[in-house]
């Protein structure tokens, strides 16, 4: 009896027309702010074990976009699944790492302090959370700081950390806003290479940025302007298609594309 | 699991932060020693239930600057326990027996004065027989501080709770720290329980501290119980923590939290007890959670009364803390809905 229920229940959640191969759907995505259109008709979708990136200038609705996605906000009319399943759902922000465009960090505890309280929020025992607190301090390059207080951190040492809280969880899902920002180019090739082989190892992630040289580096980019996606593909697809020599030069043309319609 | 967590972390950013510990800590016991040394004597009105006594007596009384009002010998008593007089006095034979309430020490010492003074101008009265005095509550040398003395630990204590809490709640909000809290699958009552917890646990120690350094350092008057004086701090932290939480979702930086202060926390104080006001102004006072905590305080210190006496007072803060705690947990809504 629970079973048939519970099948029913996931049965509502998993719309059959819904492709399992991919592990990010938007689908026909509006946001209001009052009055505001933050987000027009967004359709997205994103495949598992893939980087995909969000690319356009500031204010454009690409962290609303993201904050969405993660659940933390919720779409004013459309939908989202994430793992087959709609959002927001509770239960799932678990396999969801969410990086902050802002370092969300408690200054005056330590770095380490700081991966401790989210590896126990995210119901990691305590064993796992000194193996991955180790782990990804490692990998961003902070093991020598971790017992040091946020608030003497630099800039590019907090946006590290940042990133090592939001994959802290190991989940199979991470959305990054901005996450490179201030970090000097060998840790950012670092952290390019560490995505990439997470990546492969089947976590999809989303990475919204306004540097065109850091979208090169996803698998497909959906390009964003005044809350609308403007176009979406691989890098070499966008500018081919339209004969232009830099993802720049092909962000400018589809941008005046838009403004003509 | 995930309250302990943030409870703990909330200690752990006070344990680091030694400013804010220090504020918490010391300026109270700072303030209170302050209080205790300037604190200056005043004259407001007093009242006294004349029962038996020469006619004309309360003519005399009125030249002292007291108003003597005819009571019933039982009528006086109950009187004198509501505070509506703060003393009464039976002439029988010339020698006058008189009950005062010294739970206010400046009134009962005026009215005492003033009690002789009339005796003395009154024919009937026999100057060689001493009067006899007897203290309803407080004591004869009970100095003005004892009376302030018991809503002050309350007032305190709810203010630099109030403040410390709310700023830290707008300083989650305002450093994107709740907003990646909410990324997590922590839910919204966990959030606000955790705060409450956290912050309980500290002001356990600073509740602790405050009612110990008064009734011990200062002595003030306490004949009660010092755990119910404990459990009233206690409850006042509280019901400050989750008010200044409350406050804080109205405030978009520090500086709108401290305009706060002018507007919720200075207007408890007038009506907190401490201030003799018209019965019409008063009933004002029953709104503020400051009043409850005032009246129960000095119900337990001066007056000695149990638990029973300040249920209704303990239950009326709970209730509050319990409003803020759903006000604010619906408020959450506002950053994320599930």
């Amino acid at each position: 009896m629970r079973e048939t229920i519970f099948r029913r229940v996931k049965l509502s959640e998993n719309p059959p027309d819904i492709d399992s191969s991919k592990c990010i759907i938007v689908r026909n995505v509006n946001k209001f702010f009052g009055s505001k259109h933050v987000l027009k008709d967004i359709n997205w979708e994103i495949p598992y074990g893939k980087i995909y990136g969000l690319l356009g200038p500031s204010g454009c609705g690409k962290t609303t976009m993201v904050k969405i996605i993660a659940g933390i906000l919720e779409a004013t009319s459309g939908e989202i699944y994430v793992l087959g399943q709609k959002m927001p759902k509770l239960s799932l922000m678990n396999k969801i790492g969410y990086m902050a465009q802002s370092d969300a960090l408690y200054v005056s505890l330590t770095a380490k302090e700081n991966l401790h309280f989210f590896g126990t929020i995210y119901g990691m025992s305590k064993a796992e959370i000194k193996r991955r607190t180790e782990e990804t301090a490692e990998l961003v390059n902070l093991s020598a700081d971790l017992n040091k207080p946020v608030q003497v951190f630099s800039g590019g040492m907090k946006r590290r950390l940042s990133l090592a809280m939001a994959i802290m969880h190991d989940p199979p899902v991470l959305v990054l806003d901005e996450p490179t920002v201030g970090i000097d180019p060998l840790l950012r090739k670092n952290i390019w290479e560490e995505l990439n082989k997470l990546a492969a190892q089947g976590v999809t992630i989303i990475v919204t940025t306004h540097v065109m040289d850091e979208a090169d580096k996803c698998h497909s980019i959906a390009l964003m302007r005044n809350g609308r996606l403007i176009a979406q593909g691989t890098s070499r697809e966008l500018q081919d298609k339209i004969g232009a020599r830099s993802l720049e030069e092909a962000f400018i043309y589809y941008g005046g594309q838009q403004d003509e319609s | 699991m995930r309250v302990r967590a943030l409870a703990l972390r909330i200690l752990n950013q006070l344990r680091h932060d030694r400013r804010t510990l220090a504020l918490m800590l010391v300026a109270p016991i700072f303030l209170l020693t302050l209080v205790y040394f300037i604190l200056a004597d005043s004259t407001p009105v007093i009242k006294v239930a004349v029962v038996n006594a020469p006619a004309g007596f309360e003519d005399r009384l009125e030249e002292q600057n007291v108003r003597g009002l005819r009571y019933s010998e039982s009528e006086a008593r109950l009187a004198l326990e509501r505070g509506e007089v703060i003393a009464s006095i039976k002439i029988i034979g010339g020698k006058s027996y008189i009950e005062v309430d010294g739970s206010n020490p400046t009134k009962a010492k005026a009215a005492l004065a003033a009690l002789e003074q009339a005796k003395i101008d009154a024919v009937m009265s026999r100057p060689d027989l001493k009067s006899e005095v007897t203290y309803v509550y407080g004591k004869e040398d009970l100095p003005t501080f004892d009376n302030f003395g018991a809503a002050l630990i309350g007032f305190i204590v709810f203010f630099f709770v109030f403040l410390v809490s709310g700023i830290s709640f707008l300083q989650e909000r305002n450093s994107g720290t709740l907003e990646k809290l909410l990324s997590t699958p922590v839910r919204r009552w966990e959030i606000v329980v955790g705060y409450v917890l956290g912050f309980g646990v500290f002001t356990v120690l600073q509740s602790f501290l405050i009612s110990w350094y008064c009734v011990y350092v200062l002595k003030v008057m306490m004949i009660g119980s010092f755990g119910l004086v404990l459990l009233i701090t206690l409850l006042t932290a509280m019901i400050a923590l989750t008010l200044g939480m409350l406050m804080s979702t109205l405030a978009n930086n520090e500086f709108q939290m401290i305009q706060f202060i002018p507007l919720i926390v200075v207007p408890q104080i007038f009506f907190c007890g401490l201030f003799d006001l018209p019965a019409g102004i008063e009933v004002i006072g029953y709104i503020m959670p400051l009043y409850y905590i005032a009246d129960a305080l000095t119900e337990v210190m001066i007056k000695g009364s149990g638990l029973e006496v300040i249920a209704w007072d303990l239950g009326i803060i709970l209730a509050y803390s319990l409003l803020f705690m759903t006000l604010n947990t619906l408020l959450l809504k506002k950053y994320r809905r599930i």
